[in-house]
């Protein structure tokens, strides 16, 4: 059992959790994951991490409350317990001085891309950065990333906000020489990104976040073609050449369990799972 | 009282075990095998001719004094009896139920020569079910010897180890990386061959013998051997963590929707019970046509699975003849019965998808047989031109697992061989001082009851190693 002890709202339906769990705190690194089964009852679900503090005990993680699993997670409150977790799993992001490192991230995974970007700068780099959001509203963490970026733009899938889309990102490529790129976010916004990066020639890494079941390497549903080799996301990734990746494969094996996962949301919906009072926490 | 001696009289037919009626059973995930009433065990274990040197016993990979413990039985001493098998093996309830008796003990059996041989698993079964029924006799604790072993896997051959060493006096830790005890025992094989509530019952039982259970914990990555023996004050380590990486065909189409490994529609199965979705929270989606590619019990267990959760029609696709087919044959039996259609000789080029990426059709060619490979068996060759086209909207790929990588890869100086498993001696000494490695981990995918043999044999190396004396 693992105790939550800090359940926040960062932005609609976003959530950062911070669990007591001082043995996965001590050796995580970042680009690494855990993966979560909220009961007995539950499913396995990969979550990267998105911070962990070995002083405290504590590992944090960031997730949408779009399914069953992660809006169940969502009703928690501050004591409350999560049944099992286990990680930190898959290989951990190489961190290194690079020298110019551009890092684009979406969604939650601007909560992970937080984490490498303090990392990739402890390191000595010189750090662009990128996020981005499909609504301004849906934006988080902007202060912070700001402050340890060099540079830092903000893109929103409908204009709302700054940058419309992520088209200005050849400009900024144009402008100067970049060593690396990092991106982590929604598959079609990382095969964006590995679009534009390709034509300048910018080593490109994505983080894969396929459906898993074990997260260690025996089932292989995370399989995805990578340079036309089938990968495991789990033990070979979760990071991988973004030049090499076959997107739309992926975003089709993504896809695999909609209709099941619909209903088990809404089965635990109309069953009253989220009526628990998470407002009144 | 008789006069002279009359001459024993084998009764050359065993008796039959109960089983569910095909037709009721192919519908639902309840054991298969009823198991032999007390009547009729007894029945059974008088056919036992006590023979003056059994050949039983060297069929038997933890060599369990068969005829002694038989012997007890038929005089109704059924806790002495477990208690003789338990000398010797501590989950008789599992092996009496999935060990392949016909290729070992029962192999050997000496009334196997003029008729059937003695049912040894269906003798175990009972004997183990009627001790769990009544509640288990713990064996008397030995003092401490202070020393501490960490167990890497909580598959047969890590039970194995923990429990022989518990029973020895040393502090044992299980660490295993999945949310639940078991191994394969949870996430491979089926309820309705191995009913889960049996494997924790014997879980429970190592866990009373003092062993701890530790969840949740993939060693290689929350901590590795060296830290364990260094860092966190373990005196031995033994690596049991099995043969689970599942191994594809290489054939284009193989990401399609609806393709799985058997390793993961087993794990949804079994380890995350989906059959039982959305009262469960893990999914899994079974097509009309389903087919199963492979031979093996594996290829069995998700065939009749596939059954279970409602497949109209499910086809095993092995690449060689019946008579090659690796899996026990009580299984095929068992598979046929229930209405699982086999096709020989056949294997897949290519699946074939449909627009939304889910598969649709598998292409398959004839084989044929030609000359011996390494295995001995004769080498299936493709017939040029003999493509044929199945329906197929579920395909569950079942052609082997290889050893899971995490482990040789975070444990320098690991001496490792290149199909990546861990090399050992005959007593599960690895290259490194203190740790030891048995099971699926060292030989390849193998049997539930030869991870258990060799856990036997680490289990007294270890010991052995952490009191530097033989072994009493």
């Amino acid at each position: 059992m693992y105790e939550v002890l800090k359940n926040m709202e960062l932005a609609p339906k976003i959530r950062l959790f911070e669990v007591y769990a001082p043995e996965m705190a001590e050796k995580a690194k970042p680009g690494q994951f855990v993966i979560v089964i909220i009961d007995e009852k539950g499913e396995r679900i990969p979550l990267t991490l998105a911070g962990y503090d070995a002083e405290n005990g504590t590992i944090t993680f960031v997730f949408n409350e779009v399914g069953k699993t992660t809006k169940q997670l969502g009703i928690l409150r501050e004591g409350d317990s999560i049944w099992n977790i286990t990680g930190p799993l898959g290989n951990p992001s190489e961190i290194r001085n690079f020298g110019r490192v551009l890092c684009v991230a979406g969604g939650v995974m601007i909560a992970p891309m937080l984490l490498q970007v303090k990392a990739l700068r402890e390191a000595g780099n010189t750090i662009v950065t990128a996020i981005g959001a499909r609504i301004e509203e849906l934006l988080f963490f902007e202060e912070e990333v700001k402050a340890l970026s060099h540079e830092f733009y903000v893109a929103t899938d409908d204009g709302s906000k700054s940058y419309k889309g992520l088209d200005f990102l050849r400009q900024i490529l144009a402008k100067k020489k970049f060593d690396r790129c990092v991106s982590m976010g929604p598959v079609v916004m990382m095969k964006n990104v590995s679009e534009i990066t390709k034509p300048f020639g910018i080593p490109t890494v994505v983080t894969l976040t396929p459906i898993m079941v074990d997260g260690m390497g025996m089932c292989g549903v995370c399989r995805v073609t990578v340079g036309g080799k089938m990968m495991f996301g789990c033990v070979d990734g979760p990071e991988f050449d973004g030049h090499q990746v076959d997107f739309d494969g992926l975003i089709k094996r993504q896809r695999m369990f909609l209709p099941e996962e619909r209903l088990s949301a809404l089965l635990w919906e109309l069953q009253g799972g989220c009526e628990c009072g998470r407002k009144q926490a | 009282m008789a006069e002279s001696k009359p001459k024993p009289k084998i009764k050359k037919e065993s008796v039959p075990i109960l089983k569910q009626k095909p037709e009721d059973r192919r519908r639902n995930f309840n054991e298969v095998a009823l198991g032999y009433t007390e009547e009729q065990t007894l029945e059974e274990a008088s056919r036992c001719l006590q023979c003056p040197k059994p050949q039983c016993i060297q069929g038997c990979p933890v060599e369990i004094e068969i005829p002694a413990f038989i012997k007890l039985l038929r005089e109704g001493q059924y806790e002495e009896a477990i208690a003789k098998i338990k000398e010797k093996n501590s989950l008789p309830a599992i092996c009496g139920r999935v060990c392949p008796q016909e290729e070992q003990c029962q192999k050997f059996c000496v009334v196997g020569k003029v008729g059937e041989p003695i049912s040894i698993g269906r003798l175990e079964r009972f004997l183990a079910d009627w001790e769990r029924d009544r509640g288990f006799a713990m064996p008397k604790k030995p003092p401490a010897t202070g020393k501490s072993v960490a167990v890497i896997g909580a598959g047969p051959a890590g039970l194995t180890v923990a429990a022989d060493l518990a029973k020895l006096g040393h502090k044992v830790v299980i660490f295993e990386a999945l949310h639940l005890p078991g191994g394969v025992l949870v996430y491979g094989i089926p309820e309705f061959r191995l009913p889960k509530k049996i494997v924790q019952a014997e879980v429970d039982y190592i866990q009373k013998l003092g062993a701890e259970l530790k969840l949740g914990y993939l060693i290689g990555r929350t901590y590795t051997i060296p830290e364990l023996l260094k860092e966190r004050g373990f005196d031995a380590a033994f690596i049991g963590t099995g043969a689970g990486l599942p191994a594809f065909m290489n054939v284009p189409g193989e990401n399609l929707g609806g393709i799985y490994s058997a390793s993961e529609f087993l794990i949804r199965v079994n380890l995350m019970k989906s059959y039982a979705f959305p009262e469960y929270d893990t999914p899994i989606r079974i097509g009309k046509h389903v087919v199963v590619i492979g031979g093996g019990n594996v290829a069995m267990d998700s065939a009749r699975s596939a059954l279970r959760l409602g497949a109209e029609e499910v086809c095993i696709v092995y690449r060689r003849s019946r008579e090659e087919l690796p899996a026990r044959r009580e299984e095929v039996e068992n598979a046929e019965e229930e209405g699982i259609i086999c096709k020989f000789l056949a294997t897949p080029t290519r699946f074939i998808g449909d627009e939304k990426g889910w598969v649709r059709q598998m292409e398959c060619i004839c084989m044929e047989l030609g000359a011996p490979d390494d295995s001995g068996r004769r080498r299936p060759v493709p017939v040029k031109g003999s493509e044929f086209i199945m329906d197929t909207d579920t395909a569950v790929v079942a052609i082997g697992r290889s050893p899971n990588p995490i482990i040789q890869r975070t444990t320098g100086g690991l001496e490792v061989t290149r199909r990546g498993t861990i090399v050992a001696e005959e007593n599960g000494k690895t290259s490194l001082e203190g740790v030891y490695a048995g099971g699926d981990i060292v030989t390849g995918e193998a049997t539930v009851i030869s991870a258990m043999g060799a856990g036997k044999k680490a289990a007294k190396a270890i010991h052995e190693y952490l009191t530097k004396k033989p072994f009493a």
